[in-house]
């Protein structure tokens, strides 16, 4: 192939991954803007810039409120999945062929049943015993749902311990149960915090199941912008949205770096 | 203790125990016993409430299977399945279409790797409410896309992109690309460098190498993309709801029609063929070669 | 116990001897019925540097693993200083070990991971700051206990390991191919340095290896193992110069073999023909006469023997043809056909003084019978 046209290919080929590149980026982007809007109603471009926005949603307890028992059920999310999630995933890989393939089976479910299914599931049984609208019943069907991401991170890491290492300590004098403790549990730390964040993400950004479980008594973030979504589309979403996406940047970048240490603890 | 310890200074040597016979139990045990929690938890608050609601469909109100018996011949079924199907078809060949090229240019590049990886994991992780209202800013009547044809002259007056099956369309495409991206990313890395070299050498042109080497190698990433997509596509829900034609709703959205009207039985059946269809394209898909692997992608 | 004491022994404590004596006996190990170990008996001696040396898939490791504790033996016993240890958890057998790719502990600190075996020995903090001091002084890398393994050469880890595995005084230390992923320079140094180690400890070392190198400059003792079983045990210049069998004629440095027919036994010599030439061989068998035998010459003991004057009772001869001559450096490597046709190889040390032999040429070769062994 001549050398202007591998030169023009290789253009063409960088264009077209750009373009779709901004397609993914360019809807979020223009949230960012809108969201500094100065106009009292959705247009693009904005005809000026301002906080107003923001100050809409800080100073609205209508906000504010389902910000916070967003932020507390997925604090608690992060807490049950991480828990239990980190157990099973030490536990099942040593569990008999037929229990293992059952168990995580049952545990990664989550990631590809109909979300609808485990929504309308569980608001059938729960509103048997009155928990709908409360933040306990969607505690417990957000960590479902966030379990996976948890056992997945830590079988991961778990997954990546040179079986030397708990051989080594053994040898050394540490019995099996200080063995996991001082080598093992260090070494997976960094994949169980990385579970932990994206429970925490799984649980902050979770619509379809708070839309049945919310009742009126528990309205979660997501589910506070789905009611507006229906009525009206003002930049108020806008702002929350942002504020939503640079939350999720922000743990994202942690989980990153927690990632890199992962590798760092490896390659060893 | 074996080893005599009359030459090691006593606090080096741990004093003997004996080793019951429950602790040489205890070990076997352990895994069990580490994910019980996890398992009953499960058990409890996930797979007991789905499977009760399910059985809604075979029980209510005594055992028969008339719920399903209905459904072939139940026209707003048979539209919405037709629409789910339709749309996810649509949305999992527009993303193969969008997906591959970055797959590509993802495994191969270097330096510019983190940006595109950054490009793909923020919206991946972005609230699916979050991706849905920005294509609500954009498609509506005064949002980005008409300002910007009615500025080009190429319309007269805003047209309806907004609550169309188009704009559900674009927006899924747009939400799940990601998911297609990732696993055929995978793939291609796995992908011998020197194969590619080797073709080469021996006269291949880079068509050639990308036909003969690369793509059949990337097989088993693009049939796992395409079950993701085209299993996530199926239960959509929001995005639906949010930009789509409120005539043609999705599967999902007639079982929360249901629900809501406490129709049980009937949104029972709905979801027992949601979850079929789901389960029976992973069952065709895992005998393919090479997808199990695949399939395990990473979502970070 | 009261006055503090270091990794290195008191010259009291050193004549009592240090080492672990440790014997296997039947000891075997099968996955699926499939044996790796077959059937291992060796008694190593108190203070011994012993080598369990093969090629992979020998059982050698596996051996190793049963000592340890991290392998149970489908039977047979390993006992240490006369106990059995079979029963008895890794964690309690107070054996050093270092392992493969060195096992550091990446998250923590090269001091910590020294310390690891102290701490799990309740040794007081003060106590062991004091002993992984000096223990980073016997391994010649002081100064080095807060960096993280990862900030080291891979030398360095060795040295680390090493540390870890012997600052607990244990009596016995076990190695698995402690030295596979270093480069030549480097394991030439540390395997010198790992002999000063067990001169100065005087503790029990058994190294397993696939290196013959390795295991000729450090060993005491060699058993060479082949199939799980082990083919000959013996300090390295025996097994060098009185190789048992063809395996490990051909496994420890390079031999010919000629095969051969017997025709007498002359005192402690055999007495065998081989194409058609009378040979003489040492042998610890007496075969009858028309046995076929096998016999075994090094390389760098033939030479070539232009005047007949070397013939004698002590020396074999042989006329061949150089097929092959490849100039290697410190030496010169032939290779030649004898008449009935087997290959032999002749090194001969290379001196600008010395003739080079020329492709095709007919020449006789003369060595010792003393190198010269039944096989």
């Amino acid at each position: 192939m001549s050398a202007p046209r591998f030169l023009l290919t290789r253009l063409l080929a960088r264009t077209v991954v750009g373009s779709i590149l901004l397609f993914l980026a360019f809807p979020i982007a223009v949230v960012f803007v809108v969201s500094f809007s100065s106009a009292n109603y959705l247009t693009f471009p904005p005809p000026a810039f301002g906080l107003k926005w923001y100050v809409a949603y800080f100073g609205n307890a209508d906000w504010l409120g389902p910000t916070w028992l967003s932020i507390f059920v997925a604090a608690s999310v992060v807490l049950l999945s991480t828990t239990l999630g980190t157990l099973a995933a030490i536990g099942i890989p040593r569990l008999p062929g037929p229990l293992r393939v059952v168990a995580s089976g049952l545990i990664l479910s989550p990631l590809i049943v109909p979300v609808i299914l485990v929504a309308i599931g569980i608001y059938y049984t729960f509103s048997r015993y009155g928990l709908i609208g409360t933040p306990i019943a969607i505690v417990l069907a957000h960590t479902c749902l966030a379990v996976p991401f948890v056992m997945t991170s830590v079988s991961a890491s778990l997954a990546g311990i040179d079986s030397r290492l708990e051989q080594a300590a053994l040898s050394l004098g540490a019995t099996p149960v200080s063995t996991f403790w001082q080598v093992t549990v260090p070494l997976i730390r960094p994949g169980v915090l990385v579970g932990a964040l994206f429970a925490f993400i799984t649980s902050f950004d979770e619509v379809v199941v708070s839309l049945f479980l919310s009742g009126s008594g528990a309205i979660t973030l997501p589910r506070r912008m789905w009611d507006d979504l229906q009525f009206q589309i003002d930049p108020t979403i806008a702002a929350v949205s942002t504020l939503m996406v640079v939350l999720t940047a922000l743990l994202l970048a942690s989980a990153h770096l927690l990632r890199k240490r992962t590798e760092r603890l490896r390659t060893m | 203790m074996s080893v005599p310890t009359t030459i090691l200074p006593s606090r080096l040597v741990r004093g003997s125990r004996e080793w019951g016979a429950w602790k040489r139990a205890l070990p076997k045990l352990t895994p069990l016993l580490l994910a019980a929690p996890l398992l009953a938890y499960m058990v409890v608050f996930y797979a007991v409430p789905v499977v009760l609601m399910l059985l809604r469909s075979l029980n209510d109100p005594n055992w028969s299977l008339d719920h399903y018996v209905g459904l072939p011949g139940d026209t707003v079924f048979l539209r919405t399945f037709w629409i789910t199907l339709s749309t996810s078809f649509v949305v999992t060949l527009s993303t193969l279409v969008l997906g591959y090229p970055v797959a590509l240019a993802l495994s191969r590049a270097r330096s510019s790797a983190p940006l595109i990886l950054i490009l793909i994991l923020l919206p991946l992780w972005t609230s699916v409410l979050v991706r849905s209202y920005a294509w609500m800013v954009l498609l509506g009547r005064h949002g980005l896309i008409n300002e910007a044809l009615l500025a080009l002259g190429l319309l007269e007056r805003p047209t309806r992109l907004l609550n169309t099956t188009l704009a559900t369309e674009i927006a899924m495409t747009h939400i799940l690309l990601p998911y297609m991206i990732l696993p055929i990313a995978n793939a291609l890395r796995q992908v011998d460098p020197s194969l590619a070299r080797a073709a080469a050498g021996l006269g291949a042109t880079p068509w050639g190498i990308f036909r003969q080497v690369i793509l059949p190698q990337s097989m088993p990433g693009v049939a796992a993309g395409v079950l993701l997509v085209f299993v996530l596509a199926l239960g959509s829900y929001i995005t639906p709801a949010l930009v789509g034609d409120s005539r043609e709703i999705t599967l999902s959205m007639l079982i929360a029609q249901q629900v809501d009207q406490l129709n049980w039985a009937y949104a029972a059946s709905l979801s027992a063929v949601l979850l079929a269809t789901a389960l029976g394209l992973i069952a065709v898909a895992q005998r393919l070669p090479g997808v199990g692997n695949a399939f395990r992608m990473n979502l970070r | 116990m009261s006055e503090p004491r270091g990794i290195l022994d008191s010259p009291e404590e050193k004549s009592r001897g240090r080492g672990a004596s440790v014997s296997l006996s039947d000891l075997e190990k099968s996955y699926a019925g499939v044996a790796a170990v077959a059937g291992v008996s060796l008694d190593i001696r108190s203070g011994e540097f012993l080598t369990l040396l093969g090629p992979s898939g020998s059982g050698k490791t596996t051996t190793l693993m049963m000592i340890a504790g991290f392998q149970a033996p489908t039977s047979g016993d390993i006992t240490i200083d006369g106990a059995s240890v079979v029963a008895t958890p890794p964690y309690r057998r107070n054996i050093g070990m270092v392992f493969q790719n060195y096992a550091l502990f990446p998250h923590l600190t090269v001091a910590e991971n020294i310390g690891f075996p102290l701490k799990q020995r309740g040794v007081s903090k003060q106590e062991r700051t004091r002993l992984v001091g000096e223990a980073l002084e016997l391994v010649h890398l002081p100064g080095y206990g807060g960096r993280y393994p990862d900030q080291l050469s891979g030398g360095q880890q060795q040295r680390v390991a090493l540390a870890r595995a012997i600052v607990f005084k244990p009596r016995l230390l076990l190695m698995d191919e402690p030295l596979g992923a270093l480069d030549k320079q480097l394991r030439e140094n540390l395997q010198l340095e790992m002999r000063r180690l067990h001169a100065e400890l005087s503790i029990t070392f058994i190294l397993v290896t696939h290196d013959q190198d390795e295991a000729l400059t450090m060993s005491d003792r060699i058993a060479v193992m082949n199939d799980g079983s082990v083919a000959q045990v013996g300090r390295p210049e025996d097994l060098y110069d009185r190789p048992c069998n063809r395996f490990v004629a051909g496994f420890i440095g390079e031999s010919n073999f000629l095969p051969a027919a017997v025709r007498g036994v002359e005192s402690d010599v055999v007495v065998a023909e081989c194409d058609g030439v009378l040979m003489r061989a040492v042998s610890s068998v007496r075969p009858a006469s028309g046995t076929k035998v096998t016999l075994a010459t090094r390389p760098e003991r033939l030479r070539f023997a232009d005047r007949p004057v070397e013939s004698g009772l002590g020396v074999n001869r042989m006329s061949v043809t150089v097929s092959e001559a490849v100039f290697a450096g410190e030496r010169c490597r032939y290779l030649l056909k004898t008449e009935g046709g087997t290959s032999m190889v002749l090194k001969e040390a290379s001196s600008a003084a010395v003739r080079r032999r020329a492709v095709g040429e007919r020449v006789e070769i003369a060595w010792s019978v003393a190198d010269t062994i039944v096989v």
